[in-house]
This record gives C-alpha cells, sequence and structure tokens, in this order.
C-alpha cells in the first residue's frame, strides 16, 4: 500500500493551496475530495443548460497576490477581471453609486451631501492607514499569548514593532476602529444615511452580527485590502467563475506532481499512539501518510472525522462551542436577457459592480433582528452581481447570469428548512430586486436557491457558515479556531488544520492554506517554499 | 512647594465623584469648592419625594459597588454611611416559579442540579475575570505610548496577573470569552431559560446593548468587579444618606460645598482654566477646576469649541451617551401580592427579564427609538426596609425600565403615560391587582434626566460603557487620564474611566491623579 508524504483532506481552495506548497517543497502529496468534482466553495457549475454559476463564493477580492505569484496561477490559467464599483438603489428612486474611480466616487458622495463627501477624503486615508497594517498579519502564524516560546516572544515583539510604527493617537484609533460597529465607526464619518448603509452592507456578509454590532468595523478591511493592493487583479471575477480559482490552483499542485482523488470522502483520521496516521475513506480504503491536513471546518474536523477518544476532552468541548452560525443565502439566476435599472442613467457603468438595495442602517439592522429569531430577513440585504457582463464564458450568447449573495438567511428556519420555505426564501429575495426591476421577474429562466442547509449538505461547512466559523474577536487571530491551537497544528502529532476556520479566516484568500503548510515544512524540516507578504507594496 | 491658598479648587458638581475627589484633595492640603446645581448634593445618588409623603432614591437605587477604599479613606462609615440591608436577586416567573440569584448560589424555580451547580463555578471563574482586571481599574488608565512608570507598572500588574494569577488555561479563556456577547458565554454553561435572561440582565442594564451584542462579557465583569467588594444592598433613607455621609466626610475634610449653585462656564485663559461663572454670573476664580459633569457637558457647554482642537471636539461630540433606562416611581396603597414571595423578599431587587430572547427583544426597539411593551424591569420596594419612605401602610416602589430610548421617534410629549401604563401592565402580569394599587406616579424618561440631573443623554454612566469608550479610549482618547487638553481642568465623574456605577472611583482616581501631578501648586 502506498505511503504518502501528506494527506490533505478536502479540494477547497485552502487544501489545493496548501498542498501546492507542500507538494512544491517537493513531498509527496494527496488530497482527497468527497464531492466528484474540486474546489468546496470556490467552484463553477452547469446547473442549467449552457450557464455556468459560481454558485457559492462570487467574487475573487482577497486572493493572496503574494500565493497567485508563487504558485504562478496567472500561467495555469487564472485570469480575473477586475471589477468596477457599486451601488445601492433607494427606495425613493435614486441611486448611490459608488464608483471605481475616486474622484468620480467623490463627486457622486458630493451629490448626496457636500460634507460627506469631504469627510470621505479623511474615510479615505484613514482605512488605507489599517489595510498597510493588517495585511502585514495575513500571512504570518499568530503568536500564542500565554507561550513563552521564543519564536512565540519574537511574533508579538513584531506585532508590537509594527503596532508602535502609529503615532498614539493613531494607535487608539486603530483600537477603536477594531472594536467599533461599522454602523457607529461610520457616523463618525457620514451625515447621509444612504452612504453609511452603501459602506455597512460589505461589514455583514457571512456573520452572525448586525451592523450595529461592535466588531464589525473592521470587516471593512476584509474588503477594501484587496481593492487598495494596487493590483487589479485583486479584486474583480475569475474569468470562468470560482472555479477557475481552484482549477488553476490544482493545476498549480498538480504539476509538481500533486495527486487529487475525487469522489474519495474521508470518513476517519486514524489516530494510534497521539499520533496521526492517515485517513480510512468510507469505501473503507486505508491511506497512510506521515501527516494528515484537514481543511475541514473546526467542527468537522474534531466531532467529525476525529475520534472523541484520540482528543483531549477540553478541546472536544472548546469544538462543541466553536461558533459557526450560518446566516447567508445566495442565488443563482439563469436570465434571458440583461434587466432593466430605470433608476440608473441610460449606460451608466455601475452595473458593471455589485447592487444592493438596502438604503439605510436600520433597515439592515432590522434584517438581522429577523435572523436572531431564526426567520429569513423579510426586507434583505441583497449583493447583486452579472458577471457575465465581463465574462461570455458562463451563459450563451446575450444572456446573463446573477449572481446574488443575500444576508440573512437562518440554519434553521422556525420549525427548520422545508424546500417549501426555501423556495419562499428565494421569492423574498426576488421581489427585493425586482422593486427596483420591472423587467428582472419575466427574464429569470431558471434560478437556484441556497440556504444555509443546501450549502451545508453539498460542499460541508457547518451550518452553512462561509467563513468556517464566524469572524468575531474571539474567534480571531490566537483565538482561531482555538485558544491554544492557533498555530495550525492539531491536538494529536502529526496532524494539522489548514481551513478557513484558522488564522485569518474565511473568504477565498489562500492565505490559511499557505500559512499551515509552512508550519507542516518547519516540522517535516523542509524548505520553506511559502511567500513572504508582499509588506507594504 | 507653597499652595495658593488665595484661590481654591472649583469641584463642578456635588455628585458622588465629585464629593468623593474633592475630599481626597482637601485631605491632601487643597482649598476645595464644590458646587451643585441642584438643591441637594448628590447627583444620581440622591433620595428624592415624588409625591406628598412618598420618598424614593433619585436614580440609582441599589448601592452595588461603593468602592471599599474610598469608604475606608474617607472615613464614611463615621460620617454616618449605612449600606443598609444586603439584599439578593429574585427573578420573576408569571406562574409563582422564581429565582433567587446569590453571590454564589441560585435556587428555586425548576433548576437543574447542573444549572445550579453551574451557577457557582460560573460566579466564581468570573470574578477571577474581575479580579484579574482590578490594577487597571484603582489607577488612571495607562496610555500605550509614551508610557510614564506607573503606566508600565499597571501593565505589568495586569500581565501578571492575567499570565500567574489565572494560569494559562483561564488565561486563555479570560482573551477568547473578552470580546464575546454574553448570549453565547450563557448558553454554554447554562439551560434554564430564566436562569439566563435574569443573569444577561447584570451585563446590559443601563447600556445601549443586548444580550447577543459583543462585549457584553465585559461589560457584565465590570458590574462583577463591585460584587468582588460587597454584596449588593439598600441603604436605608436611600442613596441620599450614602449622598449625606459624602458630604459630612467632605465638610469634615473642610471642603466648602454649595448647592443651588448653577455653573454656566468654564472660563479659560491661554488654554489654562481659571475659574468658573455661574448662571447667576457670579465669577469664581480657581486654580483649577474639576469637572464631576459628563464629558459633552463639561468640554461643549461649559468649556466651548473654541477653546478646543478640532478633532478633539469632534470626538468628543461624537461619543455615544444616550440613556437606554427609565426610571419609574410608584406610590401604592399597600404591598403588592406576587405568588410565592414572602414579604421580606418582596424587599429584594425583582426582575422580570423571562429569558435571553426577551432581553434581546426589550433592546431590539432602542435601536430604533422605539419603546418595548415588554422592557425589562429591576424593581425595589425600599419602604419595606425603610418605613419613612411612605406613610403607615403604604409603599414606594422604585423601577429601572430597559430599554427606554433617549432619542423616541416622534419625541416624548404625550407618550409619557402610554410608558407607565405598559409598566404598570406588565407588572400586573405579576401580581394581580397591582394597578389598582398604584395611587401616584413618576416617570423619568433619559431626556428628563438629562434635564434634571444635567447628564448629557440622560446615560446612566455618563457615556456608553463600550470597549471603544472603556480604558485609555474614556471618555475619549487624549482625556483619559483625568487631565484634559485644557490647563488646570480636570474629569472626576462616570464618563472617565472606570465608569458609573455609585463606587466612587472615578473620584479616587482623580485626585490621585492631581496630586500626583502636583496641579494648582506653584
Amino acid at each position: 500500500m502506498k505511503n504518502y508524504d501528506a494527506i490533505v483532506i478536502g479540494a477547497g481552495h485552502n487544501g489545493l493551496t496548501h498542498a501546492a506548497f507542500l507538494a512544491k517543497a517537493g513531498l509527496d502529496v494527496v488530497v482527497l475530495e468527497k464531492n466528484d468534482y474540486i474546489g468546496g466553495a470556490t467552484v463553477s457549475r452547469e446547473l442549467h443548460e449552457g450557464w455556468k454559476y459560481s454558485n457559492c463564493s462570487y467574487v475573487c477580492s482577497l486572493f493572496r497576490p503574494e500565493i497567485y505569484q508563487s504558485l504562478d496561477l496567472g500561467r495555469h490559467g487564472l485570469e480575473v477581471v477586475p471589477l468596477q464599483g457599486s451601488t445601492t438603489f433607494m427606495q425613493n428612486g435614486d441611486y448611490f453609486g459608488s464608483y471605481h474611480q475616486p474622484t468620480v466616487r467623490r463627486r457622486e458622495i458630493a451629490r448626496h451631501s457636500k460634507r460627506d463627501a469631504d469627510a470621505s477624503i479623511r474615510f479615505d486615508t484613514d482605512i488605507m492607514k489599517w489595510c498597510r497594517l493588517i495585511r502585514g498579519f495575513l500571512l504570518r502564524t499568530p503568536p500564542d499569548p500565554a507561550s513563552f516560546k521564543i519564536r512565540d516572544v519574537m511574533e508579538f515583539a513584531h506585532l508590537l514593532k509594527s503596532f508602535y510604527s502609529l503615532t498614539e493617537s493613531q494607535i487608539y484609533e486603530f483600537l477603536r476602529f477594531f472594536t467599533m460597529s461599522i454602523a457607529e465607526y461610520l457616523e463618525e464619518y457620514f451625515e447621509s444615511e444612504v452612504i453609511r448603509a452603501h459602506f455597512s452592507g460589505g461589514s455583514i456578509i457571512g456573520t452572525g452580527l448586525g451592523v450595529f454590532s461592535p466588531g464589525t468595523a473592521y470587516v471593512l478591511l476584509h474588503h477594501a485590502m484587496g481593492d487598495i493592493d494596487g493590483n487589479v487583479g485583486s479584486w474583480g471575477f475569475a474569468r470562468g467563475g470560482m472555479g477557475a480559482v481552484s482549477k488553476a490552483i490544482a493545476s498549480s499542485f498538480q504539476s509538481f506532481g500533486g495527486e487529487i482523488r475525487t469522489a474519495a470522502e474521508v470518513q476517519k483520521i486514524n489516530v494510534s499512539g497521539g499520533t496521526a496516521t492517515g485517513v480510512i475513506l468510507a469505501s473503507g480504503e486505508e491511506i497512510n501518510a506521515r501527516v494528515v491536513v484537514s481543511n475541514l471546518d473546526a467542527k468537522r474536523t474534531f466531532l467529525g472525522v476525529m475520534d472523541k477518544q484520540d482528543l483531549p476532552e477540553s478541546l472536544v468541548h472548546r469544538a462543541e462551542n466553536f461558533k459557526i452560525r450560518g446566516s447567508s443565502g445566495k442565488l443563482n439566476i439563469a436570465l434571458d436577457g440583461m434587466p432593466d435599472f430605470p433608476a440608473l442613467p441610460k449606460g451608466s457603468p455601475l452595473l458593471l459592480g455589485h447592487t444592493h438595495f438596502t438604503d439605510t442602517p436600520e433597515r439592515l439592522e432590522r434584517a438581522y433582528d429577523d435572523w436572531k429569531d431564526d426567520r429569513w430577513s423579510q426586507d434583505p440585504y441583497v449583493d447583486a452581481l452579472i458577471p457575465t457582463q465581463y465574462d461570455p464564458t458562463m451563459s450563451p450568447p446575450g444572456k446573463h447570469m446573477m449572481s446574488v449573495f443575500v444576508q440573512y438567511c437562518p440554519v434553521e428556519a422556525e420549525g427548520g428548512w422545508t424546500d417549501a420555505k426555501r423556495d419562499a426564501f428565494g421569492a423574498t429575495v426576488i421581489d427585493q430586486i425586482s422593486q427596483y426591476s420591472p423587467n428582472f421577474k419575466d427574464l429569470i429562466l431558471h434560478a437556484e436557491v441556497r440556504t444555509p442547509r443546501e450549502i451545508e449538505a453539498e460542499i460541508g461547512l457547518t451550518e452553512g457558515n462561509i467563513f468556517q466559523g464566524e469572524l468575531t474577536l474571539d474567534q480571531l487571530m490566537f483565538n482561531r479556531p482555538f485558544p491554544g491551537y492557533a498555530q495550525y497544528r492539531g491536538p494529536v502529532k502529526n496532524m494539522y488544520m489548514c481551513s478557513s476556520s484558522t488564522h485569518p479566516g474565511g473568504g477565498v484568500m489562500g492565505a490559511p492554506g499557505a500559512n499551515s503548510a509552512r508550519e507542516v515544512l518547519r516540522d517535516l524540516g523542509k524548505t520553506d517554499t511559502t511567500p513572504r507578504d508582499f509588506g507594504d507594496d | 512647594m507653597t499652595n495658593t491658598m488665595d484661590k481654591s479648587v472649583v469641584v463642578v458638581g456635588g455628585g458622588h465623584n465629585g464629593l468623593v475627589c474633592a475630599t481626597y484633595l482637601a485631605k491632601a492640603g487643597y482649598k476645595v469648592q464644590v458646587l451643585e446645581a441642584r438643591d441637594e448634593i448628590g447627583g444620581g445618588a440622591s433620595t428624592t419625594s415624588f409625591a406628598q409623603g412618598y420618598k424614593v432614591s433619585g436614580l440609582a437605587h441599589i448601592l452595588h459597588s461603593l468602592n471599599p477604599k474610598v469608604c475606608k479613606d474617607l472615613a464614611l462609615e463615621q460620617a454616618g454611611l449605612e449600606r443598609g440591608v444586603a439584599i439578593e436577586t429574585i427573578a420573576l416567573a408569571r406562574d409563582g416559579q422564581h429565582l433567587t440569584l446569590g453571590k454564589d448560589s441560585a435556587t428555586g424555580g425548576s433548576l437543574s442540579s447542573e444549572d445550579i451547580a453551574a451557577y457557582t463555578q460560573f460566579k466564581k471563574e468570573f470574578r477571577r475575570y474581575a479580579e484579574a482586571l482590578k490594577p487597571m481599574m484603582m489607577t488612571k488608565p495607562p496610555r500605550l505610548k509614551g508610557m510614564d512608570h506607573k503606566d508600565k507598572f499597571t501593565l505589568a500588574k495586569i500581565g501578571w496577573k492575567l499570565r500567574f494569577g489565572l494560569g494559562t488555561d483561564s488565561m486563555r479563556e479570560f482573551f477568547r470569552v473578552g470580546g464575546i456577547n454574553i448570549y453565547d458565554v450563557l448558553n454554554e454553561e447554562f439551560d434554564n431559560p430564566h436562569l439566563k435572561g435574569a443573569m444577561a440582565v447584570d451585563a446590559v442594564m443601563g447600556l445601549h446593548m443586548g444580550p447577543r451584542t459583543p462585549t457584553t462579557v465585559l461589560t457584565y465583569l465590570h458590574r462583577l468587579w463591585g460584587e468582588t467588594d460587597a454584596g449588593q444592598s439598600l441603604p436605608s433613607g436611600g442613596m441620599g444618606q450614602v449622598a449625606n455621609a459624602l458630604s459630612t466626610a467632605a465638610s469634615n475634610a473642610g471642603v466648602s460645598i454649595r448647592t443651588g449653585a448653577k455653573v454656566q462656564r468654564i472660563r479659560v485663559e491661554n488654554g489654562k482654566a481659571v475659574g468658573v461663572e455661574l448662571a447667576t454670573g457670579e465669577q469664581i476664580d480657581a486654580s483649577m477646576v474639576i469637572s464631576n459633569a459628563d464629558a459633552k457637558s463639561t468640554f461643549l457647554d461649559l468649556v466651548g469649541t473654541r477653546e478646543l482642537d478640532a478633532m478633539f471636539a469632534h470626538r468628543i461630540h461624537k461619543s455615544r451617551t444616550k440613556g437606554t433606562v427609565a426610571k419609574l416611581h410608584l406610590a401604592l396603597n399597600g404591598l403588592p401580592q406576587i405568588e410565592g414571595l414572602s414579604a421580606a423578599q418582596l424587599g429584594q431587587r425583582l426582575l422580570i427579564a423571562d429569558d435571553l430572547q426577551y432581553v434581546e427583544h426589550a433592546f431590539n426597539h432602542a435601536k430604533y427609538g422605539e419603546y418595548s411593551d415588554k422592557p425589562v424591569l429591576e424593581i425595589t420596594i425600599p419602604s419595606i426596609s425603610d418605613s419613612s419612605f411612605a406613610p403607615q401602610g403604604h409603599h414606594v416602589m422604585s423601577i429601572s425600565a430597559s430599554f427606554v430610548p433617549y432619542a423616541l421617534k416622534g419625541g416624548w410629549e404625550g407618550q409619557r403615560e402610554a410608558l407607565v401604563k405598559n409598566i404598570i401592565a406588565l407588572i400586573e402580569q405579576y401580581a394581580p391587582g397591582f394597578s389598582a394599587q398604584v395611587l401616584a406616579s413618576e416617570l423619568l424618561t433619559p431626556v428628563d434626566i438629562e434635564e434634571q440631573y444635567h447628564i448629557a443623554g440622560g446615560h446612566w454612566h455618563h457615556g456608553e460603557l463600550a470597549i471603544d469608550q472603556m480604558f485609555m479610549m474614556r471618555p475619549i482618547h487624549g482625556t483619559a487620564q483625568y487631565d484634559t487638553p485644557i490647563d488646570g481642568l480636570f474629569l472626576c465623574g462616570a464618563c472617565a474611566h472606570p465608569g458609573g456605577g455609585v463606587t466612587g472611583v472615578p473620584g479616587h482616581n482623580a485626585a490621585q491623579r492631581i496630586i500626583a501631578m502636583g496641579a494648582g501648586k506653584k
């Protein structure tokens, strides 16, 4: 029986990224995927003939350029088309357009409030400052505050040093930014409700939090970061859908001699004498390896494919209390043509970007209140995109595909999900959009409606949480996934975690995959093939 | 070093913190004068009569965290302080299955043995966390850059307490729960919905937060921090008795106190506070001015923005100070009848908070400038332990109702009656025949509190106790160490670290800071 150097469980983008760096270092690596297609949530699928859906993740905004470069993804066919601007449609028939071009955006802001146009200058520079600081932490392993290991102490020293590059007042402002709610943070800059609502939206995507929940402000960075890389590729659509991202990483991985097995569901990680030795597949087949790396979320890893007996009790308790509530839904819609949005001037470029339909912070928060009571939002926050305007490969000529991300959608609609409830949820979302686009409904040829139930069932994201664990302070940095286990090493020897359940968390970023690969290579005494961050380019 | 004894130190506001600060300074040799706008001292800690023959504690109505060091330093017992009867918390149930929540034990209702054990364990563990934060509480918050030795010492002490006081596991757990919400933590530890609802109240009362708001564990610790010293009690004579003890102690130390003296302006010349001007136009020179008022009133109203850096003024202006609690006082023609509660038990701290969702829903409305028709209530009947509060056989009820917005949509005009009806109807559900017992009532919405007690926003803590407005960021960074950008002007009220509650600690810390700086001396 063949003996691998490493087994990676789950062919999501992090699993593949992780595997690619190991293979690049000359290790013999196999990636095991339960579905008969790879990509996990980074996937394009043809569910309606002629249409390709990025039916989970839908924009390529955060993927680290360092990884793109060191895995040579361009050569492996990943092409990212820049995405421009975003719009919020207003109940009064007006709209707010956040244009890609800063000066144009400022002009548009002035149309709603002159004062806010001035504030936006201060806003942009402040956000830019925080991005610079945070980006430095993404491709690093978080230190353990309870440890006195030289490496942890050094890492803390590094954090402090970059912290101290700020002035005293900037330090406090940063702490406030990190702990405030997005709605209250924006109130310190903008008076216009639609502008606050527009910039708030991004902060609640995928979270179990509302725009007034402390800790949501910094999520803004997860969206701004890509933007300011100054690297056009970093904020846009993957040509061919998100599947193109996983395809490219897979191809890079295979070019280093890596092996991928689909339809190979892992049932159990074998542990003997406190050391992981391999896995057993659902088929009963046994595969051994020096290290086993899980790209499953923390709950699935420790409560699913691992045996309680093999784990410390405290860790099982932590896994049970891991916060991983699903809060998002997704619609993928095949359109017979391009829908009209009468509010926009003819030929406005804004339709090329995101479109939203919630114009006050209060409406955003009320959408959250519904979710807290296990209802889907009656007035949902929607992030709709029509990538086929850029990428003709995803639909027949003249036709279009609309990707609709929806916040909020509960894990268990009161009394549990049924297909009828799922469709009712879909109808709520479609109604929301058609209020601003009269011909929208008539153009719909096919619609795939996904609630957390579908997302979990298909890609195995527990409770359908797109970040594999909430991005709240208790589950960030050295707390992610659990205090004391934030350095990608599992509780048993030779077992590692590379999923978005680890630092720095969700979003198609690839950073967890790369960081964990660094730790594995370190333990195996191999040369580090993972990229240093570009730093402040 | 000689005192400029010709000019005295002026303390603006005779709230409990103002009195504490003044007394410490007087003991240190300063000549101190306290100016209080209202006719009685004490501010939020006062006893008022709201109807002929009926008295209550005006704002704060339970003594739960008056600092022992302050009591000792100022000899408050000798000055007449009586903590009064110790009380427990009883969470009311419509079916008479009430829960009693003590300092370490919970009983009653249908509590499982697991929950009872978990409660004791939980309180113990969380008091340890609160203890770990203590070094931060009794001193000025350290600056994060350009620290002085004291700051470094404070940080070192906290680091030590966390790492070795708590130990690796507890420290890690502390870091995990530190930024999380009370809702998740309670769900991790307990089953009984009623117990969880009641416990959550301590984390959110007085704040613009619901149980699911992140950082509510921190606010829960803030509340527990008082419990680490002394339990909660109802002072006989009400909170006014506490204020009286404080003013006696102040007078004994040589502080002169003027009531009915409303400060209209803090006079600033060349960036230095030189005195105050009263509403009457009277000018008082001072070697140093200490404001017990909240930050917005102090800087935006009394000092004026033209004396301040624009960004500083902007941050003060944007600091969040909207109150969320209304105070309702009721005169009753007898004791309310609550099934399963003895007269003695009626004298405890009674809570209405059915479960976590009940509390969260009550909060939801406040976010949109509405009030809930099912508010969270904290009820005391002080006349049970102090018969002087009501005529023979009659009683008074003092209620803190959450969540009641400062900025009610459409304004408060004509809305007060509706809210009062609301609350009485809610209590009726627990005490049949209650509404018929009500003879008179007084409602203080946050707006009324702002007006009568001169607290911007009518906020319990003179400003939201959110993590971005705590510690070295309270009320805002740049004036978090009690001194301000104006020379000779200091803060000593609840708007300063560590915040509100009748603790006396902000006043204590401010005095320590002023003495350490040798301010007001030449």
